[in-house]
């Protein structure tokens, strides 16, 4: 058992003053933490160092990816380490990686099949799927993963493409299909392909392309690299940026001389 | 007409949004010309094409079981009839299948609803398209709406197997010795083909791992209709339609149309989008010999 007295001790992590413990269990192993904290915090406050299972922290790169029972609790839950806060009873594992079936989707003998025709012959497993829904009850983004795969099943590639959007590539949704499809990929390929092939081409991008192949921004790209590092930081520090919030279209740069 | 229009949930099935296009097509175009709009539920699954023969295998039921949920709520959202509409064989059959089950073993959807960790109270009735029309709009009433003159035409009707069978669970039509084709096509007007093979098997989906067999067995039914003298073969099955227009396109030159291409012919509705040109053998000659009745003639 951890001596309560040293609350202050972990990587990163500072309790609240006055934090009450709590028990929990991670991967069998019983510690005391600090209530309060996210499932990665009080890991690291038992005393785990990540290499892997972490990432950005934020909720947004899908590393930390998590099972947990809640004791006396039949059903398992998923989230996010970074994200999830702990509670008494909680019995978790995180699953930092699990292997997923990622099919080669720039094979250039399928370049010319539609891309409902393609996603179907690179994962012909999607037709396994009984529709058991169990992906979308894993999901902790809340996307309905059984839905985009049935989607693609039926060719809609785009619309399963948009509804597959907020994915993070945690592979919780891979680790539960009992049909063994690796829904992320399946999806990632999907989003590619319906950017690639099926979602207009927009007129900016492309012409901005081309100022770039035509070498537009090499000479300034050189100065960059020339550029010693304080200058380096003071120019990002006062750079001009677009406010979070304004319409499209509607903010411009004062110094104008890269567009 | 369109404001008093009946709202009848629809359940296409991936077959009508891919290979079958025209059936789907044609269907909805001839329900609005009936006076009932079906209207796709929102959210929906495979169906999972096949009803699972093992009793105990309750996994192949969650995909039915996920359709009638959302046919559920869809009904309950708009206070409607929680009557289902099919036109896909495989899937009526497996959908109904479901739906019997469970009236049938309740324990089955006690089980189901646990693990899906949703509620289907059991108030769907699954129907086929046929069913609508001979049952809702009635095939005398269809009758009085036909525009095209078909008298001409001898039709074989052809049920094949998933419409009919097992009957105790479908209870659609009598399996051996089904009219609601028949009848359907009486209301049209043409010459009805009775010939043995209507309820023959035509190799289903074994397609995929013996085609040689499934053109033999498709090729018996198309000679049989052949020589009861039919000039078309119709259909409700988008994997019957597969695999007759297939196995025809190496013995002669008949088309196998879906029931609902040919009813949209006698309403008299344009059939540009209702996809003949995806059919192997294509049956615009025979559409194009059929005329409306003089009163219709000239009615734009």
């Amino acid at each position: 058992m951890l001596n309560e007295n040293i609350a202050m001790v972990g990587d990163r992590t500072i309790p609240p003053k006055d934090a009450r413990f709590i028990s929990i269990s991670i991967m069998g192993q019983e510690y005391k933490v600090p209530e309060t904290l996210t499932i990665i915090k009080a890991m690291e406050y038992a005393g785990y160092q990540f290499k892997r299972g972490c990432g950005c922290r934020g909720g947004i790169c899908g590393a930390c990816g998590t099972f947990y029972r809640i004791q006396g609790d039949h059903n398992l839950y998923t989230g996010l380490a970074c994200q999830t806060v702990v509670q008494p009873g909680m019995n978790l594992a995180q699953i930092p990686f699990f292997p997923a079936n990622r099919a080669d989707h720039v094979d250039l003998h399928l370049e010319k099949m539609p891309p409902d025709e393609r996603i179907a012959t690179l994962y012909p497993e999607i037709f396994k799927c009984v529709a058991c829904g169990t992906c979308t009850r894993t999901c902790p983004m809340g996307i309905d993963v059984m839905n985009y795969i049935a989607l693609f099943k039926r060719g809609d590639i785009l619309e399963g493409a948009k509804q597959s959007f907020d994915c993070i590539m945690c592979g919780l949704c891979v680790v539960r299909c009992p049909a063994n499809i690796s829904q992320m990929k399946v999806a990632m390929a999907a989003r590619r392909l319906a950017a690639t092939q099926l979602v207009p081409r927009s007129k900016v991008t492309k012409d901005r392309a081309k100022l770039v192949r035509e070498g537009r921004y090499e000479a300034m790209l050189a100065e960059l690299g020339q550029m010693d590092t304080d200058k380096l930081k003071e120019i990002y520090v006062s750079r001009e940026r677009e406010p979070n919030l304004s319409e499209p279209g509607e903010w411009m740069p004062k110094d104008q001389s890269h567009l | 007409m369109p404001e008093n229009m009946t709202h009848v949930p629809y359940y296409p099935g991936c077959t009508l949004k891919s290979k079958a296009l025209g059936y789907e097509r044609s269907a909805m175009d001839c329900a609005r010309s009936l006076g009932f709009e079906m209207h796709e539920i929102e959210k929906w699954n495979c169906c999972g094409a096949s009803f699972p023969l093992t009793k105990d295998n309750l996994m192949g039921l969650t995909a039915p079981t996920n359709i009638l949920i959302e046919t559920e709520q869809h009904c309950k959202e708009r206070d409607i009839d929680a009557k289902l509409i099919t036109l896909c064989s495989f899937c009526y059959n497996t959908l109904k299948r479901t739906d019997f089950a469970f009236r049938e073993e309740p324990g089955k959807l006690k089980t189901l609803n646990e693990f899906l960790n949703r509620e289907y109270k059991g108030n769907v009735t699954v129907i086929h398209y046929l069913e609508y029309l001979r049952d809702v709009i009635g095939f005398d009433n269809l009758s009085k709406m036909v525009k095209t003159d078909l008298s001409h035409l001898r039709v074989a009707p052809y049920y094949g197997c998933l419409l009919l069978k097992p009957q105790k669970e479908l209870g659609l039509d009598d399996p051996e010795e089904p009219v609601i084709l028949h009848d359907f096509l009486d209301a049209l007007g043409c010459q009805v083909i009775d010939f043995p093979g209507q309820v023959d098997c035509c190799g289903a989906y074994l397609i995929m791992r013996n085609p040689d067999k499934v053109l033999e067995l498709s090729h018996n039914i198309l000679e049989e209709a052949s020589e009861y003298g039919a000039q078309t073969i119709v259909t409700a099955c988008p994997l019957c339609q597969s695999n007759l227009d297939q196995s025809e396109a190496v013995r002669g030159e008949m088309p196998i149309l879906y029931f609902t291409q040919l009813l949209a012919v006698a309403l008299g509705l344009e059939t540009e989008q209702h996809q003949f040109e995806s059919h192997c053998i294509d049956p615009k000659s025979l559409i194009s010999s059929c005329k409306k009745f003089k009163e219709f003639s000239d009615a734009k």
